[in-house]
């Protein structure tokens, strides 16, 4: 099979960039940002890991359909949260008064 | 084909798939698909009859007001049992896992799956599955639903939820792993000039579920993980006691299992365009909107979980988005009800076995999609949530839908399969006996719902009786249909006429080889030159000769 | 391969040594093989995704509980984990290169090494449970917590456990499919023209290491 074939250096370089990201992650949050701590590292984090697929991984000289897959994956994960935290974000709102509690059958 | 057909034919009359090897082990390790799907029917048929001696119990016990033949808590261990049977046991598996795994390879003109061992693997998976699920029931059964809910499951029940949840987790990995080797079985398998837009829509409409099961169950599985740790080692994840969501658990729940109830009905509708098509003797209306439709259906499910779940304290606007979201369901599963009537229309239609199952399906599904929309709506979800009419309206989808489909699909391929034709008149009888049956049972639980008898009694007033006597004496009827083929099936497959390889006329790969197919199918990788469906074609045809 | 290659296999039943009875060349074998592995990735993705989902909705309800209950993750040993990660990472990415250019020794000694470092991270994964267990911090009848918010604190714990356990498990398993691959490799059973399993292993592995790039700015630091 001739699959591409990643030369070491390339793989020394994400390597080393990883390393970095993970330094970095650990030095954000020894300081206080408050609510962007979490940012940050999350944003690290999805850095650190497209970096991994992308590279280690293969997903750059891989046919379309592993991207395809990748994105799949991705896109139905964020329905998970999304939807899921949908319920969350507005679970505390209160309907407007539409006064139906003055309704005689309640009384 | 044609060329290859004869030599294939006088070759097939020594050896085919069912005659090549007799011993225990050529069955129990096989790794032919073909085998794999007789084994799942085998098992699923044992699940279907166990789950339907739960149905039975449910629908005796309804018969009077009191609670008389079985305890409350009995009752409620039977209902549930007969739920988790039902969809993770039979409907589940059922047309993926035989007729899809007979079929997907042949009508894509490929020697097996792609991965033939873990095909296997699978169905043994499903067969541990059902040995802890059995030890479960024996062991004190369930009480919980078929939904565990928390923290009723993780903290109240008296019943053996461990190892019920533990069997539906590893049916779930059988599950995937069907769905798995169908996507890339379909993606890299086919045979030379079978384009996307020459694949049967029995195996779109596989595709479009495998794409739930990959998707779909591997949240439902750590969710039961979840519960059953939580169960086991008194720790909270959605215990409000220890400060946990009880609605979380149903989130994850139903982001699983809103979209298994398309797993239950997709393939269906597969099955139901294959016959549609053949017994209208007429290419398939509108070929790219029955398959986009599918695909349609599959990613809109995964948007509309939260629909189960207008009464379970989830937000209220939430709910709404997820109403109007379900609404839009019903668009896709519209277009495959105008699409196959159009097909149907001005078609030369034969009303044999497997068409019967075509109409009643389309029939009872119309019913079962348009209240489907009715419970959507949530204000008049929170007069009829938990009551009959939701019972209903999923009988109609599962059984009078799915069942349905899976009966036609197996008189329409039984001859393939088996290599044998079966009786028609009494094959018709049990059609007709499941179409008549089913409405006498489930009709009246829209009526029940609506007058508000809830789901899950063992004891309701008296002014419900009549409409329970009724639905109970359906189920009987019900029975018999269901009961039937088992006769008829066994007297073919001993003494039935032999079927030619294409006994219907049929268009598609499978018609093309021999019934029952030789071991490896395809003596010859075959080369597809003609449109799928080419109905129209065949008969101006023999109008020239 | 050619064209014309494909088409002789399919003819006669000359199949290559390797390629499975089902399919019609190495190639589909090859691309069959690799998108197999991708789609369970995805089921992969989603079934640690519950767990995300859960993590999500208890961390919008307590954020300070989870502030505090993270100041007794053993922030050091987590980082060092992460960091041997990756280093296995690395190894397993040289691995399947290894096999591509046919380098037998080289692969073998990657494949080892990829080992020793999922190993390693067990075993410090081990010695943090141990800690949690001698803190009270295992969530359950025994779960002593001194400083304020027990009660939201036990379910970041957790959910730690479910996590980082269902993680290890994830590792224990790569552990053996790795096993199984050094002893294929020493059997000298793959070459430039036939690496599909390795490179397939590497991605299972790859992706045990995404989780845990995951995992461990969401556990332990923030």
């Amino acid at each position: 099979m001739e699959g591409h074939i990643t030369p070491t250096k390339t793989y020394l370089a994400v390597f080393f960039a990883l390393m970095v990201c993970t330094v970095l992650t650990y030095y954000v949050w020894t300081i206080d940002l408050g609510f962007f701590n979490v940012v940050v590292a999350l944003g690290i984090a999805v850095f650190k890991a497209s970096l991994v697929v992308t590279y280690f991984m293969h997903v750059k000289w891989s046919p379309i359909l592993s991207k395809i897959t990748v994105a799949i994956s991705v896109i139905f994960l964020g329905i998970l949260l999304l939807l899921t935290s949908m319920d969350y974000a507005s679970r505390q709102w209160v309907p407007r008064n539409v006064g139906w509690e003055n309704y005689p059958v309640l009384k | 084909m044609t060329d290859h057909s004869a030599e294939v034919r006088h070759h097939v009359e020594e050896l085919n798939y069912l005659n090549n090897g007799w011993s225990w082990k050529s069955w129990l390790l096989t790794v032919d698909h073909k085998r794999i799907a007789i084994l799942y029917l085998i098992s699923i048929t044992v699940f279907f009859v166990v789950g339907g001696i739960f149905a039975g119990l449910v629908r005796l016990e309804l018969l009077t007001p009191q609670s008389d033949l079985l305890e409350p808590e009995t009752y409620n261990k039977v209902f549930t049992l007969h739920g988790i049977v039902m969809i993770f046991f039979f409907l589940i598996p059922s047309v993926p896992a035989t007729l899809g795994n007979f079929l997907v390879p042949i009508m894509i003109g490929a020697k097996d799956l792609a991965f033939p061992k873990i095909n296997l693997l699978s169905w043994y998976l499903y067969v541990i599955a059902g040995l802890v699920g059995i030890v479960g029931i024996i062991t004190g059964g369930v009480e919980t639903g078929w939904t565990f809910y928390t923290p009723y499951s993780s903290t109240y029940s008296n019943g053996n939820v461990v190892t019920v949840a533990m069997a539906a987790f590893i049916a779930g990995f059988s599950s995937i792993l069907t769905g798995l080797n169908f996507i890339v079985t379909i993606h890299k398998m086919r045979a030379p000039g079978l384009t996307w837009g020459r694949l049967p829509l029995f195996i779109w409409a596989h595709y479009a579920t495998s794409l739930i099961q990959l998707l779909g169950t591997p949240v439902l599985a750590i969710t039961l993980v979840l519960m059953m740790v939580e169960r086991a080692f008194r720790v909270g994840f959605f215990d409000p006691a220890l400060g946990g969501d009880p609605v979380l658990f149903q989130h994850l729940f139903w982001f699983y299992s809103h979209p298994a109830v398309y797993i239950m009905i997709l393939p269906g509708m597969g099955v139901i365009s294959e016959i549609v098509t053949c017994f209208s003797k007429k290419s398939v209306f509108g070929y790219p909107f029955i398959a986009g439709s599918s695909l349609a259906i599959a990613i809109l499910g995964f948007f509309v979980w939260g629909h189960h779940m207008y009464v379970a304290g989830q937000s209220t606007y939430a709910s709404l988005v997820f109403s109007l979201i379900t609404f839009a369901v019903a668009v896709p599963s519209a277009v495959k009800v105008f699409n196959w009537t159009a097909t149907m229309y001005k078609g030369s239609i034969r009303y044999e076995t497997p068409m019967l199952y075509a109409m009643g399906f389309i029939g009872l599904f119309t019913i079962g999609g348009v209240t489907g929309v009715v419970c959507a709506t949530m204000g008049i979800d929170l007069h009829i949530h938990d009551t009959y009419f939701i019972v209903a309206h999923f009988h109609y989808v599962m059984v009078g839908g799915m069942v349905m489909a899976f009966m036609g699909g197996l008189h329409f391929w039984w001859p393939k399969i088996t290599g044998k034709m079966y009786d028609e008149n009494w094959a018709k009888l049990s059609a007709a006996l499941v179409f008549v049956g089913f409405n006498l049972t489930f009709f009246p639980q829209f009526i029940l719902g609506y007058l508000g008898m809830p789901r899950r009694y063992a004891a309701y007033p008296e002014e419900f009786q009549v409409l329970h006597v009724l639905s109970t004496a359906g189920a009987t009827v019900l029975a018999a249909g269901y009961l039937l083929p088992a006769f008829y099936f066994t007297d073919s497959i001993l003494r039935g006429k032999k079927a030619p390889a294409n006994p219907y006329n049929a268009k598609g790969l499978e018609w093309q080889i021999p019934s029952p197919p030789p071991t490896e199918n395809f003596l010859t990788t075959p080369v597809v030159t003609e449109e799928v469906y080419a109905y129209a074609e065949a008969k101006e045809e023999k109008a020239l000769v | 391969m050619s064209d014309a290659h494909v088409a002789t296999v399919d003819q006669a039943h000359a199949h290559e040594a390797h390629v499975a009875h089902q399919f019609v060349n190495a190639r589909q074998q090859y691309e069959s093989g690799n998108l197999g592995m991708w789609l369970f990735l995805q089921t992969e993705i989603m079934f640690f995704g519950g767990m995300f989902a859960a993590y999500g909705v208890y961390r919008a309800w307590y954020p300070e509980a989870f502030k505090i209950a993270s100041t007794a993750t053993n922030v050091p040993l987590g980082a060092f984990n992460t960091v041997v990660l990756i280093v296995s990472s690395l190894t397993m990415a040289l691995a399947v290169q290894s096999a591509q250019l046919g380098k037998q020794k080289r692969l073998v000694w990657m494949i080892i090494l990829t080992m020793l470092f999922g190993a390693a991270f067990l075993g410090v994964k081990a010695i943090e449970y141990t800690e949690k267990w001698h803190h009270h911090h295992v969530p359950g009848p025994n779960f002593i917590w001194e400083k304020e918010g027990g009660r939201e604190v036990q379910i970041l714990y957790c959910l730690y456990f479910a996590m980082t356990g269902m993680h290890a498990l994830h590792m224990v398993i790569g552990l053996g499919i790795m096993t199984w691959l050094l002893i294929a490799a020493l059997k000298g059973r793959f070459s430039p023209s036939y690496y599909n399993p390795v490179e397939i292993c590497g991605l299972y592995w790859h992706f045990v290491d995404i989780v845990w790039i995951f995992l461990f700015p969401l556990l332990y630091l923030i």
